[in-house]
């Protein structure tokens, strides 16, 4: 069987089986709350560290670009717009794509290995609805509530950048941050950390559930799950601009 | 009542099973013996359904495996109790949620999961470890937990896939002496994975001997003790025979 035709038939029975595990709420529904805290609540430092640095060097970098050229109150402007538009999401998505895809990939290979998922089987319980469900979810439920807060810590710290290492007073950075804001500056980068978190999510339980071997096949796994994560996410950033823009 | 008929299994090139018909008769407890990698652990995964033969197929109670829509097999595998070779048990649960994720699957009220908890361990002479966790077990105690599992669901058919590799000779002795008693206790039909000479007389009512992913024998204890054949032979008298596996 050729790959590609094993990858299509693999990904059928995924979708058959998400849509059959989806029904089976009594299983996935008491795991939901402990993933949105594993994968969500946990992944805010990591989150907001990324913004704070983003923020600062954004501020940095436009103040660099726009001397004596472009007013310095449009500093205001790039932070936002890039950092809700862009950097927030996707450099989010990337640091979770590392944490959350190789926590998850891991977690399942792992599983996988040691006959865990064989025994969920036995016992008439479907690793879809167990595993992978809840898992989906959270992250996709969650990115979005990361997202947002690491765009508010990026506007922050770059207005914070701007007014105390750059001549540029709090006002003026306003200024320039309303200057072209738009609401959906702020739902287009949430709804494509939904779609962020549901792929790395989802990666990284097809690569832990295809893990094979022992504990190289874990490793492989786990890498496996970050570099699909990362490629999902850019793949994903260039449909929702071409979609939603 | 287990059937393979003509099951043939293969992994890229490695051929694992090659045509493997045997009867499980009910009630009885049958051991799959043989060479390691003869294909005993993959035939016991074809019953449950976690494998599907390439051809021919597995009857469990008059029906193919391979062909029971996703309820149906849930169905039978709620019938089943597997006991894994290295236990299986599910890290980030307590001994007693291993227990209970099974049962409470089965929609069993609270009160009766807890009862059939405290019997499982009971049987296993483990009543004090329910709020451990697996890694605060050891091998032996962890083997003996994946029974309780298995037990547990009250199954019509218990499945042991190598349960005595790894333990020392006296606990070995224990599982044996725990098989038997879930077998009596519970009239369930067992088979056992096995190249553990010892236990595998001491549990066993027949005894299947596997080469080269087929059946070479088939017989009771004494049967099988008394074997001419001289592959089932070399492998009862630890010894290499001619023209025996390297």
């Amino acid at each position: 069987m050729s790959k590609a035709r094993e990858f299509l038939t693999l990904s059928g029975r995924w979708v058959i089986e998400g849509r059959r595990a989806l029904a089976d709420g009594s299983i996935w529904r008491p795991q939901l709350l402990p993933q949105m805290l594993k994968l969500g609540v946990q992944s805010v430092p990591v989150a907001l560290f990324v913004a704070v640095f983003t923020g600062i060097v954004l501020a940095l970098l436009s103040s660099y670009m726009f001397t004596r050229a472009i007013p310095l109150y449009f500093v205001g402007t790039l932070v936002t717009k890039a950092v809700m538009l862009e950097l927030g999401p996707v450099l989010t998505g990337m640091a979770l794509a590392g944490r959350v895809g190789a926590n998850v990939a891991a977690e399942l290979g792992t599983m996988r290995v040691t006959e865990q998922v064989d025994a969920l089987e036995t016992l008439a319980i479907s690793p879809h609805a167990y595993l992978v469900t809840p898992r989906v979810l959270a992250a996709t439920l969650m990115f979005p509530v990361v997202t947002a807060m690491a765009m508010a810590v990026g506007v922050l710290s770059g207005w914070f950048t701007a007014v105390n290492l750059l001549d540029l007073t709090s006002v003026e950075f306003i200024r320039g941050a309303r200057q072209f804001y738009n609401f959906k500056d702020i739902w287009f980068g949430l709804v494509k950390s939904a779609s962020f978190g549901a792929a790395i999510a989802i990666m990284g339980c097809f690569s832990g559930l295809g893990a094979r071997g022992g504990a190289e096949g874990v490793g492989v796994a786990t890498t496996r799950a970050v570099v699909l994560g990362c490629q999902a996410i850019l793949v994903l950033d260039a449909f929702w601009a071409l979609v939603l823009l | 009542m287990i059937e393979f008929h003509g099951v043939s299994k293969r992994f890229g090139d490695k051929v694992v099973l090659d045509g493997f018909s045997l009867a499980i008769p009910e009630g009885e407890t049958t051991v799959l013996m043989g060479y390691s990698g003869t294909g005993k652990s993959v035939a016991l995964k074809h019953i449950v359904g976690l494998l599907e033969p390439d051809s021919g197929h597995v009857d469990v109670d008059g029906r193919v495996v391979s062909e029971l829509q996703y309820e149906e097999l849930m169905e039978l595998r709620r019938t089943i109790g597997y006991v894994f070779q290295f236990a299986a048990l599910f890290d980030s649960l307590s001994v007693r949620e291993n227990l209970s994720l099974g049962l409470r699957r089965q929609g069993l009220p609270a009160p009766v999961v807890a009862e059939r908890v405290a019997e499982s361990l009971a049987l296993v002479e483990l009543p004090d470890v329910t709020d451990r966790y697996p890694a605060e077990l050891s091998g032996g105690m962890r083997k003996r937990v994946g029974i309780a599992r298995a037990i547990a669901l009250r199954p019509r058919y218990i499945l042991y896939d190598e349960p005595t590799t790894g333990l020392d000779p006296v606990t070995t002795m224990a599982m044996d002496d725990l098989m038997i008693r879930a077998r009596r206790e519970l009239g369930a039909t067992s088979v056992v994975v096995t190249h553990d000479l010892g236990s595998a007389f001491a549990v066993a009512d027949r005894i299947a001997f596997l080469y080269e992913g087929k059946i070479r024998q088939v017989g009771t204890v004494q049967e099988i003790r008394r074997s001419t054949d001289p592959l089932v032979r070399e492998f009862i008298d630890a010894r290499p025979a001619s023209g025996g596996p390297a």
